[in-house]
């Protein structure tokens, strides 16, 4: 493993973004958005549902960490369009990178603007609507880690797509975090979804996660064993996404697609 | 119809072991045998050439559009997969060391402009990290004032006009001192002034490092000028090769440019076929 290599990645994402509102403005915008609108939402509905529930923690933490998911994805398949939208991929895979050194730098990438979006929504749900994540105990940095490594292996994955079906596929991946939302039961408990749906949930690691926090809410009970699970899944999905793109990509050096990928070549 | 045997080929970087490498004529940075690309087992791109690359030479890859010699460079750039055949990079086989090989080519394609939206020294640094450049800092001074960037240093590349993209792309291509150069119409989008001093730096630099050039030009001119010995494609086969001041005369023609044409329009005279 190289790391100047994997450096170079994360630099070239550093330079494109330390010269661009346009790429700055997004990192933080629609999570803080986000944040006023559920943070008001939970206050209107404790103003009128019983005395003793609290839907801060359910909902506007549940917000939360679903944008952080959705956040960590993003960092992945951005710094991916960038290479994408610059027609770059003759110049990045004629030198000696590697999928592993390409794939490592954009999970830092997604790392650092992760981070960025995480920490203005901790201050926002934190110093306007008094969430606290002392509801969760020490469980929030297994739920992170979870959705951080969901978040990666979907990035890939979408990653993967984008290369085999040509750069206009972009459009088939903003909305797949919406796509998985019922499923990953965000707001609701597992037992809500029909069985069919509750079948997909299971198969989810962010579904274990909320799950897992409804359950430290309600009953002050920690589900380890069900958050091993989707911790498991997640690791899992990130060796397949992984290997996907690979697959893709010696397809792509097969048939030629990388050579004249910025010909709008979806085959 | 032949059958291609099946190449082992490694991801990106995931060099495996190579009894053979750096051990295989010296005296030559490039090694081609044998290349072949089909696509979907009808259309033959290139069709089973073979032939090297000296250091110190330059060795221009002629022929007519769609003969075969981007695909050519594609494949000894690694970024396509050949049917069959072996490229050697200063003895390590590409399909087995991609990485190390990788690691002493690199190329400017009037195709591939470096990414418009970082600076000529944001991109330099970047290229430089890629290929693991010792004394990076000082090699991006150096090869800014080599091909007289310094004034576009912390300019978008997106911003300069097509030459001075182009000597950026050069500057990236000799970032790394590569042994092996691919350069692709290099002065395609440079007047005749900036192309002859570009000419002038590439023949230097072939000389002074001992790197092999390979050069694909439409300008025959160019040609006779920068290559010790061409090679002339025709649907994806060497139809001639030799010295291009003296190809011409052994095929009956006044000059280069009149036995380009002849192979773009009678290659079955020249001996295809």
């Amino acid at each position: 493993m190289g790391f100047s290599r994997i450096a170079a990645v994360v630099l070239r994402q550093f330079y494109l973004m330390r010269g661009s509102l346009s790429r700055i403005v997004p990192l933080f915008a629609w999570v803080a958005i986000d944040m006023v609108l559920w943070g008001l939402i939970t206050r209107y509905l404790n103003s009128v549902a019983a005395a003793g529930f609290n839907f801060v923690p359910v909902f506007l933490g549940a917000v939360l960490l679903w944008d952080f998911f959705t956040r960590v994805m993003q960092g992945v398949t951005i710094a991916f369009f960038e290479d994408v939208w610059s027609r770059n991929f003759l110049n990045i895979f004629a030198t000696p990178i590697s999928i592993a050194e390409y794939l490592a730098g954009l999970v830092f990438t997604s790392i650092v603007t992760s981070t960025l979006g995480l920490l203005v929504m901790l201050v926002l749900a934190t110093s306007l609507f008094g969430l606290s994540f002392l509801a969760y105990g020490i469980m929030l940095g297994p739920f992170l880690l979870v959705l951080f490594l969901s978040g990666i292996a979907l990035g890939i994955f979408c990653s993967a797509v984008v290369l085999r079906l040509g750069p206009a596929s972009e459009w088939f991946v903003w909305p797949i975090p919406a796509l998985i939302t019922p499923f990953a039961g965000v707001f609701y408990p597992l037992a809500t979804l029909p069985p069919w749906m509750r079948s997909v949930a299971y198969l989810l690691p962010p579904s274990y996660v909320f799950e897992g926090i409804r359950t430290i809410i309600g009953q002050g009970k920690v589900d380890g064993g069900s958050l091993l699970m989707g911790g498991g899944l997640a690791l899992l999905y990130i060796l397949l996404a992984s290997l996907f793109f690979r697959r893709v990509y010696r397809q792509a050096v097969r048939t030629g697609l990388i050579a004249r990928y910025s010909a709008e070549s979806v085959s | 119809m032949r059958t291609a045997p099946e190449i082992p080929r490694d991801t990106p970087g995931t060099d495996q072991a190579e009894p053979t490498a750096e051990t295989v004529s010296p005296g030559l940075v490039l090694t081609v045998s044998g290349l072949r690309k089909e696509y979907g087992g009808e259309m033959v791109a290139v069709d089973n050439i073979s032939f090297a690359v000296g250091r110190g030479k330059i060795v221009g890859l002629l022929g007519p559009n769609g003969a075969g010699k981007t695909t050519t460079i594609n494949m000894i750039l690694g970024v396509l997969e050949p049917t069959a055949g072996t490229i050697r990079i200063a003895g390590l086989d590409i399909a087995r060391s991609r990485s190390r090989a990788l690691a002493r080519t690199n190329f400017a394609a009037v195709y591939a402009p470096l990414p418009g939206n970082l600076t000529v020294r944001e991109n330099l640094r970047v290229f430089g990290l890629l290929y693991s450049v010792d004394d990076l800092a000082g090699q991006i001074e150096a090869m800014l004032e080599r091909f007289d960037l310094q004034r576009f240093r912390d300019v978008k590349c997106g911003l300069l006009s097509s030459g001075e993209q182009t000597r950026v792309s050069l500057a990236k291509a000799l970032l790394n001192r590569p042994q092996l150069l691919l350069l692709d119409e290099p002065t395609a989008s440079l007047d005749p002034a900036t192309a002859r001093d570009i000419r002038c730096k590439i023949r230097e630099y072939a000389a002074d490092s001992s790197a092999g050039v390979l050069w694909t030009s439409h300008n025959m001119y160019e040609v006779e000028e920068v290559c010790d010995s061409v090679l002339f494609l025709s649907r994806g086969k060497i139809l001639l090769q030799g010295d291009p001041k003296l190809l011409p005369h052994e095929h009956g023609k006044g000059t280069l440019e009149e036995l380009f044409i002849a192979v773009a329009r009678e290659p079955l005279a020249l001996g295809e076929g």
